[in-house]
């Protein structure tokens, strides 16, 4: 397969730097846009390309960027463009990949994704504990604005953008992009409530574009080798490649660059090299920890968003958590929850003390206090928290997907936590 | 209007509205607690879920949050579903888990929104096991009780304190479930509004700290509709006694006044009321100087004696009621009748009724105001002035992100989203003040000038206006601004005691209503009833001076302390043994100390009356309880007085409607006095409107710990309200609404129960009356005004009013005295440093032959050569607006120690209301 | 210069030149001061360690913003201290792929090396232990960081060799 994202980075995982990335057939995309391609003209090839958001929701990207209401349309002033690099989906480490060892790749993505939209100020909000993540894109920041890649008149197009690196000082929540518009402002990163969407009154109330970084590497092989090329990448109905990743007891836990549609076993047997010895599989996460468990019967699913939904769990950020037969799933489930419990905003109810409840019934069942009436208050709780719209955003409905499939799957799991008074695990 | 289904009934909504006010409208009980009418939808509580249907043959429906869903035609919802109700529980028994089980010993248990909300969404059995989170409480000053624990994080104090009232120092801490409100460090809360917190509050975090020193239930709370008299405003209040004394004062709902709001002064401004400095007894001067207590009909006796073919003069006051003010003029004439305004007031009060008469601007109400685009304020500092219209200003600059809002299609109660979209854009608001001001922070740009100038610039804005562009620029600008804008507003007053200033806002006013736009115009005057006593004043009535000049053989001085009024010698003049002075009034004060004869007055909470404000709106207020010992309300007293004196007309009136109707007949002004209040006739269905809420309790035994006699509960004669639980408090003429409350919900959010619509009148109209009308013959004059001469070396005083400090009658408060602190002169920064001293130094401060050592507040913002003095002190009662001054580092000048009540800290009084323990 | 020298209390503002320097680069891009609210928050605790209450309220004022305000962002921010930390901050990855990997087992050896439990500092001052979300390093799980360095794939012995140095005991 051919490598389109991660062709730049090496085993050694070495960083590229401006010269090598264009040696390496970089910023030829920005060069073809620059030299004569209109913002409509690119905003045409990226909604033809099928490319859906790699941050977990999987929204297609043209429309996102169709609703940019354009200059005639809006009142006159700035519009931005906000690259999410606030990667903190427990399980997913697939963006530092990207930007510690190919940030060049990104930065053309952004200025591309910025021209298209009309954006003349741009932002990096990456995690504060990114640090080598940080220093590698702040270097090739330094390197595009010393090449006139970045700046006024960027290679004499008249087209000027500024970039500036934000590092966040740490919420989960950040990764929601109107919290992370919230947190870009200097404010708390509660999310904001939508409509009106980022896209007409974001940061500071102008039109904004939030991208995670997948996404916005993808754009420059996109603009520079056409839809269609792009189209032929995946092997079942979505476009494009998409960094899988496997965590947890397998022998060879990594990340790495697979078409679309690449099934589910074989990005596990193969490239996670299978089960570690004398433990077994018994169910995963396939995108992050807010995604619902599947298990064994779902291991020759193709890993394309419809087919994910179908199985009744969601794509998210591709990169899989493994539970094993010897890892609880009650304590895992609790260990998700009490994550999301902390990095709930506090803004809404169910949110802010629902989830400390369930943390509170599952701390219970995990150290053999469950009572049988806790499985139906559990329930109660999925019911109640884990709707959309139900809560202000979708920490909370996504903090329950673990829990519901968890008490679908593995349901004699915590019956024995109760009859046995303890976990069985330890 | 869009027609929705609600459980299959059919509504027909307002446009633009939110799911959850249609319900509220159509009478539906759908919980909320972060929405509030005044501050539009978050979506944070949860609390208001109801299913919408895709169409007819959905069934399931998903859950929608009733005020961040706008209504849409045809749009079909469910309240009642399971699937709603069930999400409802929820939301409170997760907002449970954590709220401590403390009812009994709140003081919000009874009044308290989460408690009518646990109720009504069913919730009763707790599964939660574990712990509860508490907090750390802090000391918020001597106003507000912060009691964290109780917290449901529905976050309307920070946005009433933050975005709503502008204040800085309260917000939201931390995050998930820890989240805190509170202040960054401890102190005392800064905003002039912060008593509203104990009403926005859903339950008991912020609480009112004086009640609770003196603790009574609500329902044990008898309750009169009332009307502050801590300014020209005229926010309606519902004051709460109990055991004879005044506990609380909430706010009453007025559509066009104050809205849900109050300032901290009409809040907690009335403990006076309970002073111990109450006069009980009419008092007759002894030649030793001391008083002989005497019975109220041996003392009107004495008074009519000395009265009788002795010329007899009347001084009246701007914070006693019209009725009483009339009573006087009638009874001593008017040409011998004053107004009891000092000598610079009285020919400001007579031009404000001039121009409130003969303008052509609008005359706005504070709802009007709101809807403001554009604000010129000349010389006022409003917050200290006019407090409530201030939060109105606030609310007014948010317009230009309404109109931002209404261009996206955004509608206003989206609240976050259109503070997001707006960021900092406001619609302009320009101050135009000798010193920097309260609203500093909101406006769009603040000039600093000396008073003169102030109306000198103001001239320069009405040339501008006219087309003749002056060489100020910034004059030219700010035409520029009014004339662009659809619905400008001028704000002046009397608070720089200045003509010049006044004259000019009034004619920029005038000149912009010959603009298609028109212009409204909000005068500030001095107190509550100033208007009121200003209208009956005519050109024969004297003047103090006048009065001093030619002193009466008899003088009848109503509820005012001359000393406030008159320089020392005037005083001593009037007061001098050739004169007989029969003073009538609450507190002990100069006055009263220098009077042959003392009567006791009720307090506006013990009496009946009326009281026009600063837009002419005549307001009545009822006593909420029977005077103690021998006080009486002043037109009472004057009444009696009348009757002994066998004065031709007054005579033969013995009721308080009678007053109204004579008053009323007696010039034009007051034609409108009679529709102020229904007279003592009304009955609603058949019964008097009862003071006491259905749950009063112990009403034949709670005073049996002082005497076992059961007392005969008080009739009143004079007004339709009852000192008694009986009656309907329900859908009556607002102007007679005494408390709310309505089944299922206790707390004060019953009030969308009288409301006719989510944030519209009450059911039963807006209380109160217009008087003026004007005759829009344009209100301009010459202004001719005397330039104050500099000299080297001197300063001109400003004075500066606090709405903690310069009122008379609130400072008699303990806690309100706390705020105010000691007297003191304002300096800019350049001066301070000139002078060598810092904030929290004295000076002595000498001007006009008197000599005053006070202490340093420096401010950012000063008009060249000016200086500010605190109004109101008694360090300051001598300092004159205008005066010339010196300053001179007091040498003697001990700092003030921090004043910490130690109660406040660590260990409070125990609570224990009078009557035992039995009734807390 | 310790860190106590840098706290001038006399000229009104307690932060550094330098500071304020690299706040004041920060307000170039952010239209409104209180933009610039949580690189302010950064840059000083990066001096200093940690963002005391008089630090805060200088930021607030040199950014126009009320105390309350910065507080309400300082407090919400996981990697905002509020309170004095150690030298170095061990931020320790509980999330998921790490708890799968036995992080519980590793943080206990940590607390029991160096004497302290989530939120404590040693006595020496050398180290406080935070607990952190996922670090996106799952694929070599369990993870922490350690001052500003990234240590993976951590085991019992690795915990020995980092931290049998540092002196045992929490210290307030």
């Amino acid at each position: 397969m051919e490598k389109v994202l991660t062709r730049n980075i090496g085993v050694d995982q070495k960083p590229t730097d401006l010269k090598a990335y264009e040696a390496n057939g970089g910023y030829q995309g920005l060069r073809k846009v620059m030299a004569g391609m209109s913002p409509q003209d690119c905003q045409a090839v990226i909604s033809d390309s099928n490319l859906r958001g790699r941050g977990g929701a999987g929204f297609p990207t043209g429309m996102k960027w169709s609703f940019v209401p354009s200059d005639d349309k809006c009142t006159p002033g700035h519009k931005y463009l906000v690259c999410n690099a606030d990667e903190m989906e427990p399980g997913t480490f697939k963006d530092r990949l990207l930007m510690e060892c190919d940030p060049h790749q990104l930065i053309e993505g952004m200025i591309l994704s910025a021209y298209t939209i009309g954006a003349d100020i741009s932002y990096i909000f990456i995690r504060g504990e990114y640090l080598l993540a940080i220093q590698r894109l702040r270097d090739a920041l330094k390197e595009c604005y010393a090449s006139g890649l970045l700046g006024d008149n960027i290679l004499g197009s008249g087209y000027s953008l500024n970039m500036y690196l934000h590092p966040s000082a740490g919420r989960y929540i950040c990764g929601e992009e109107t919290a992370l518009i919230n947190a870009l402002e200097g404010k708390r990163a509660n999310p904001r409530a939508k409509p009106p969407f980022p896209q007409v009154s974001g940061l500071w109330g102008r039109p904004t574009i939030v991208n995670n970084v997948e996404t916005l590497c993808n754009i420059p092989h996109i603009i520079d080798r056409g839809a269609d090329w792009f189209k032929t990448l995946g092997l079942g109905e979505d476009a494009g490649t998409k960094l899988f990743g496997v965590s947890g007891r397998v022998k060879n836990p990594g990340c790495w660059e697979l078409p679309m549609g690449t099934p589910i076993r074989e990005i596990i047997e193969q490239h996670a090299g299978g089960m570690r010895d004398g433990y077994q599989l018994k169910g995963f996460l396939p995108g992050g920890g807010s995604t619902d468990f599947l298990t064994t019967e779902h291991l020759d699913l193709a890993m394309d968003y419809n087919v994910i939904g179908a199985a009744g769990s969601r794509m998210g950020t591709g990169t899989m958590i493994i539970l094993d037969d010897r890892t609880c799933p009650v304590g895992m489930v609790l260990n998700l929850i009490r994550f999301f419990a902390h990095e709930s905003c506090g803004f809404c109810t169910p949110c802010r003390d629902g989830l400390p409840w369930s943390r509170q019934v599952l701390q219970d069942l995990e150290e053999g206090r469950g009572q049988p009436e806790d499985l139906e208050t559990l329930s109660y709780q999925i019911k109640y928290i884990g709707a959309i719209g139900n809560t202000h955003c979708a920490l909370a409905p996504g903090a329950m997907e673990p829990l519901q499939s968890a008490l679908k799957y593995f349901y004699d799991d915590f019956k024995q936590h109760i009859s046995s008074g303890r976990c069985p695990y330890h | 209007m869009p027609t929705i289904f609600i459980d299959g009934q059919e509504l027909q909504v307002n446009d633009g509205e939110n799911i959850l006010e249609a319900c509220l409208n159509a009478g539906l009980d759908l919980p909320y607690f972060c929405w509030h009418p005044a501050m539009g939808s978050i979506g944070s509580c949860r609390q208001c879920a109801l299913v919408q249907y895709q169409n007819e043959d959905d069934t399931r429906g998903r859950i929608i949050m009733g005020c961040m869903t706008p209504v849409t035609e045809g749009a079909r919802f469910s309240l009642k579903a399971e699937n709603a109700t069930e999400f409802r529980e929820a939301v409170v028994e997760s907002l449970m888990l954590n709220h401590p089980h403390d009812c009994p010993v709140c003081a919000e248990g009874g009044e308290c929104h989460l408690q009518d909300m646990t109720v009504m969404v069913g919730h009763r059995d707790r599964r939660y096991s574990g712990k509860k989170n508490t907090h750390r409480n802090q000391y918020l000053g001597p106003l507000i009780h912060h009691e964290m624990n109780r917290c449901i994080t529905c976050y309307r104090c920070e946005r009433y304190y933050k975005d709503y009232a502008g204040g800085t120092d309260l917000g939201a801490q931390a995050s998930h479930d820890h989240l805190y409100f509170g202040r960054h460090e401890e102190g005392v809360l800064e905003s002039e509004f912060s008593g509203n917190l104990v009403e926005v509050c859903p339950t008991g975090v912020f609480t009112d700290k004086p009640f609770l020193k003196q603790y009574s239930r609500k329902w044990d709370l008898q309750s009169a509709p009332s009307i502050c008299n801590g300014c020209a405003v005229g926010c309606n209040i519902a004051p709460g006694e109990r055991y004879g004394k005044l506990k609380r004062v909430h706010n009453r709902y007025n559509h066009e006044v104050n809205g849900y709001f109050l300032c901290d002064r009409g809040r907690f401004g009335s403990g006076y009321v309970n002073s111990d400095a109450r006069l009980d007894y009419a008092g007759i001067k002894q030649a030793d100087g001391s008083y002989m207590a005497v019975h109220q009909q041996q003392a009107l006796e004495t008074a009519a004696s000395w009265m009788q073919g002795k010329k007899v003069a009347g001084i009246g006051s701007p914070r006693a009621s019209v009725e009483a003010n009339y009573l006087l003029r009638e009874l001593v004439g008017a040409e011998h009748f004053a107004a009891g305004f000092s000598e610079a007031e009285a020919p400001l009060m007579a031009s404000v009724r001039r121009i409130l008469q003969t303008t052509q601007a609008m005359i706005p109400s504070i709802k009007q105001i709101e809807a403001a685009d554009a604000v010129l304020v000349l010389g006022e500092d409003i917050t200290h002035t006019a407090p409530r219209v201030a939060l109105a200003l606030r609310q007014s600059v948010r317009n230009k992100s309404f109109e931002l809002a209404e261009q996206m299609g955004l509608p206003q109660w989206q609240d976050a989203a259109v503070r997001n979209l707006a960021q900092d854009q406001r619609s302009p608001l320009i101050i135009v003040s000798a010193m920097e001001t309260r609203l500093d922070d909101i406006a769009s740009q603040c000039i600093s000038l000396a008073p003169d100038q102030i109306a000198e610039f103001a001239v320069s804005i009405v040339e501008a206006l006219a087309g003749e562009p002056s060489s100020n620029k910034q004059a030219n600008q700010i035409a520029e601004i009014l004339q662009s804008a659809k619905n400008p507003l001028i704000i002046s007053g009397t608070s720089m005691v200045h003509w010049g200033i006044v004259n000019a806002a009034v004619a920029i006013a005038e000149s912009l209503c010959t603009e298609p736009s028109g212009c409204m115009l909000s005068l500030c005057i001095p107190e509550a009833n100033s208007l009121g006593v200003a209208l009956l004043a005519d050109k024969s009535s004297p003047s103090l001076p006048d009065l001093v000049n030619s002193p009466p053989e008899v003088l009848l001085v109503v509820e005012n302390d001359l000393q406030r009024r008159l320089n020392p010698q005037q005083m001593e003049q009037l007061m001098s043994a050739g004169t007989l002075v029969i003073s009538m009034d609450m507190l002990e004060n100069a006055t009263l100390g220098a009077s042959d004869m003392v009567l006791p007055a009720a307090s506006y909470a013990e009496s009946q009356g009326s009281l026009v404000n600063m837009e002419g709106r005549a307001q009545r207020y009822f006593p909420v309880f029977e005077p103690a010992a021998e006080r009486l309300p002043s037109w009472q007293w004057l009444l009696k007085l009348a009757a002994l004196t066998n004065h031709k007309s007054l005579s033969k009136i013995e009721h308080f409607d009678q007053v109204v109707a004579a008053c009323a007949k007696s010039q034009a002004e007051f034609t409108n006095l009679v529709d102020a209040a229904p007279d003592q006739s009304f009955r609603d269905r058949g019964l008097k409107i009862p003071r006491q809420t259905h749950r009063y309790s112990g009403r034949t035994a709670m005073n049996a710990g002082v005497n076992v006699h059961e007392p005969q509960q008080p009739h009143d004669h004079e007004s339709p309200l009852a000192f008694s639980m009986e009656g309907l408090n329900r859908d009556q003429p607002a102007a007679l609404t005494p408390y709310v409350w309505s089944p299922g919900w206790n707390s004060n959010q019953s009030l969308q129960k009288f409301q006719a619509e989510v944030d519209g009148p009450l059911k039963g109209g807006t209380a109160g009356v217009k008087l003026l009308q004007s005759s829009a013959s344009g209100a301009t004059q010459k202004a001719s005004c005397e330039a104050v001469e500099m000299q080297a070396h001197h300063w001109q005083l400003v004075p500066v009013h606090q709405v903690h400090g310069s009122d008379e009658l609130s400072v008699n408060t303990d806690e309100i005295a706390e705020m105010a602190g000691m007297g003191f002169v304002s300096l800019g920064a350049a001066v301070a440093h000139k002078l060598g001293v810092s904030e929290g130094d004295g000076v002595v401060l000498a001007s006009g032959g008197t000599e005053v050592s006070l202490e340093v507040r420096i401010l950012q913002r000063v008009a060249k050569n000016c200086i500010g003095f605190g109004l109101g002190y008694a360090e300051t009662l001598y300092l004159r607006a205008g005066s010339l001054a010196t300053l001179a580092v007091d040498a003697q000048w001990q700092r003030p120690q921090p004043q910490l009540i130690a109660s406040d800290k660590a260990t409070p009084d125990p609570i224990v209301a009078e009557g035992g323990s039995a009734h807390v | 210069m310790s860190k106590s020298e840098m706290i001038q209390t006399d000229i009104g503002s307690v932060l550094t030149a330098e500071e304020i320097a690299e706040i004041d680069a920060e307000l170039a891009h952010v239209p409104y001061k209180s933009g610039a609210a949580i690189d302010a928050l950064k840059i000083v605790q990066a001096n200093r360690g940690w963002v005391s209450d008089q630090c805060l309220q200088g930021i607030a004022r040199h950014l126009d913003m009320s105390a309350e305000e910065l507080e309400g962002v300082a407090t919400f921010y996981n990697l905002i201290y509020r309170r004095p930390v150690g030298e170095k901050v061990i931020l320790f990855c509980d999330s998921v792929s790490c708890w799968i990997n036995g992080c519980d087992d590793i943080k206990d050896k940590i607390s029991q090396t160096l004497g302290i439990d989530y939120g404590e500092t040693t006595s020496d001052n050398s180290y406080t232990l935070l607990p952190v979300p996922c670090l996106g390093a799952c694929d070599r799980a369990p993870v922490m960081m350690v001052g500003d360095d990234l240590v993976t794939h951590i085991d019992h012995e690795m915990v020995q060799q980092l931290f049998a140095s540092a002196e045992q005991g929490s210290a307030e």
